[in-house]
């Protein structure tokens, strides 16, 4: 059968790509486009690590199909950082050590830079429940949550 | 690559109902549709199923829009995801018992997009926004080859993944009806942990009270039997009354004499049974403070 055509955009760029009306999102990314950041943790949506946004909303990437893309704008972890300008996110997680094996920590960025475009002020509750479909077997989420609320604050007090 | 979940499978997003309605019957029960997809891609993923034709509805306006009725009431199309509906001005204040089962249901990145239709087409007797709809008295719309009809959202579930959807008939629209002052509404669900499960029983009450009587009440269960359940006696029992403790004790037996549930690892029978009462008494209560008491 012959493969479908999608027009997208991907972290600000037009992308195009072939694919099966099976692929997921997931598939795409880190086949064809080669954007490993994003992780297959379940490949189920329970875990988060495929975490990316389509058209400014959080969804996890297995969960979609590819086709589902054309026409759409998806941003991924890699469309983070400027350059080799961290994302406050990004820096704080490091200075925090909010993170140890890596694997869930581009869907946690992805999730909490989500979560702080529609909240600059979330409570720790709130973070702790935006964050649930995250899955961290390393951290115990204390550090997370810190840096989503440190980077919080820090963003707050820059804006003003 | 981390694996496509199967070949041979065409997509179609077709950007009228009609359309969607032709391919779907077309496909004569090869055809699956898709929504938000967080019940399909799993499905499939885990060989479950392997349709031929993937329909996505998500173009079709009908099915991802939210509108106010004439009568009052609203109508939300199958499609919208938990998060859109929550970003509604006005819904979540008339009916805070629907939004929140329909929020409950997975995480963030789930409910960006999970829809009622899909919970509710899904078939789970555990299906967290399908006790709220029934409660609230929803009417579905589908549509097939035969046209058009409206059904109680009770009708549609016959057993864990069935409907009475016809073949070729697609689900378009939750209708709520029109609000009397001193309503509302509410869900709870019983899980072992505080987030990301799956209901071991769910219960959806949905009343109106006037000078401290409760004048109307609908109850609905899940996952206490084959479908989420619509208990009558229930409501009979709230309704004359100030919602006391005989009474709601009496719809808390009523809750626990509809129940017929399984036993799994999520919890048995007797524990089941128990909590349903539990729920009730506790439901009731939210959706009279919601509701003012008065």
């Amino acid at each position: 059968m012959a493969k479908l055509h999608v027009s997208t955009t991907v972290n600000g760029e037009p992308s195009e790509f072939l694919c099966e009306a099976s692929d997921t999102m997931l598939d795409v990314l880190r086949g064809p486009l080669g954007l490993t950041g994003s992780k297959e943790g379940c490949a189920t949506g329970d875990c988060g690590a495929c975490s990316v946004t389509l058209d400014g909303r959080l969804v996890c990437a297995c969960l979609m199909l590819a086709v589902e893309a054309d026409g759409a704008e998806i941003e991924t972890i890699e469309g983070m950082s400027q350059g080799e300008k961290l994302h406050p996110l990004q820096q704080k997680f490091l200075e925090l050590a909010a993170l140890q094996c890596g694997i869930c920590t581009p869907g946690m960025l992805v999730a909490a830079k989500s979560l702080l475009e529609q909240n600059m002020n979330p409570t720790e509750t709130e973070v702790r429940y935006w964050l649930a479909g995250n899955l961290c077997r390393c951290t115990g989420y204390d550090k997370i949550v810190h840096a989503v609320l440190d980077t919080a604050a820090e963003m707050r007090e820059a804006a003003r | 690559m981390t694996g496509s979940l199967m070949t041979d499978i065409r997509y179609l997003a077709p950007h009228t109902l009609d359309e969607a309605v032709s391919a779907y019957a077309d496909a004569a029960g090869a055809a699956r549709i898709l929504a938000g997809g967080t019940d399909l891609l799993v499905q499939m993923r885990s060989g479950m199923i392997s349709p031929g034709l993937i329909l996505d509805i998500k173009k079709i306006s009908e099915l991802t829009e939210i509108s106010e009725t004439p009568e009052g009431g609203f109508r939300v199309g199958a499609a919208v995801s938990g998060a859109v509906l929550a970003e509604h001005p006005t819904f979540g204040k008339v009916w805070p018992g629907v939004l929140e089962a329909l929020n409950l249901i997975g995480s963030t990145q789930i409910q960006g997009r999970a829809s009622a239709g899909g919970n509710l087409c899904n078939g789970s007797p555990a299906g967290d926004s399908v006790p709220a709809m029934i409660a609230a008295g929803a009417t579905v719309t589908v549509q097939g080859p035969g046209g058009r009809r409206d059904i109680p959202v009770e009708a549609v579930p016959v057993g864990p993944g069935r409907t009475n959807l016809a073949p070729g008939e697609i689900l378009v629209s939750f209708t709520l009806p029109p609000r009397a002052p001193g309503s509302s509404d509410a869900y709870l669900r019983m899980i072992p942990r505080t987030e990301m499960d799956i209901a071991v029983v769910g219960c959806g009450v949905n009343l109106s009270m006037k000078d401290g009587v409760c004048t109307a009440a609908r109850v609905a269960l899940g996952a206490v039997a084959p479908t989420v359940v619509l208990v009558e006696d229930a409501a009979k029992a709230l309704i004359g009354s100030k919602l006391d403790d005989a009474a709601l004790e009496a719809a808390a037996t009523a809750c626990r004499a509809a129940c017929h549930p399984i036993d799994d690892k999520r919890g048995t029978i007797v524990y089941r049974t128990k909590v349903a009462g539990v729920l009730l008494k506790r439901t009731a209560g939210i959706a009279a403070d919601r509701a003012g008491r008065s």
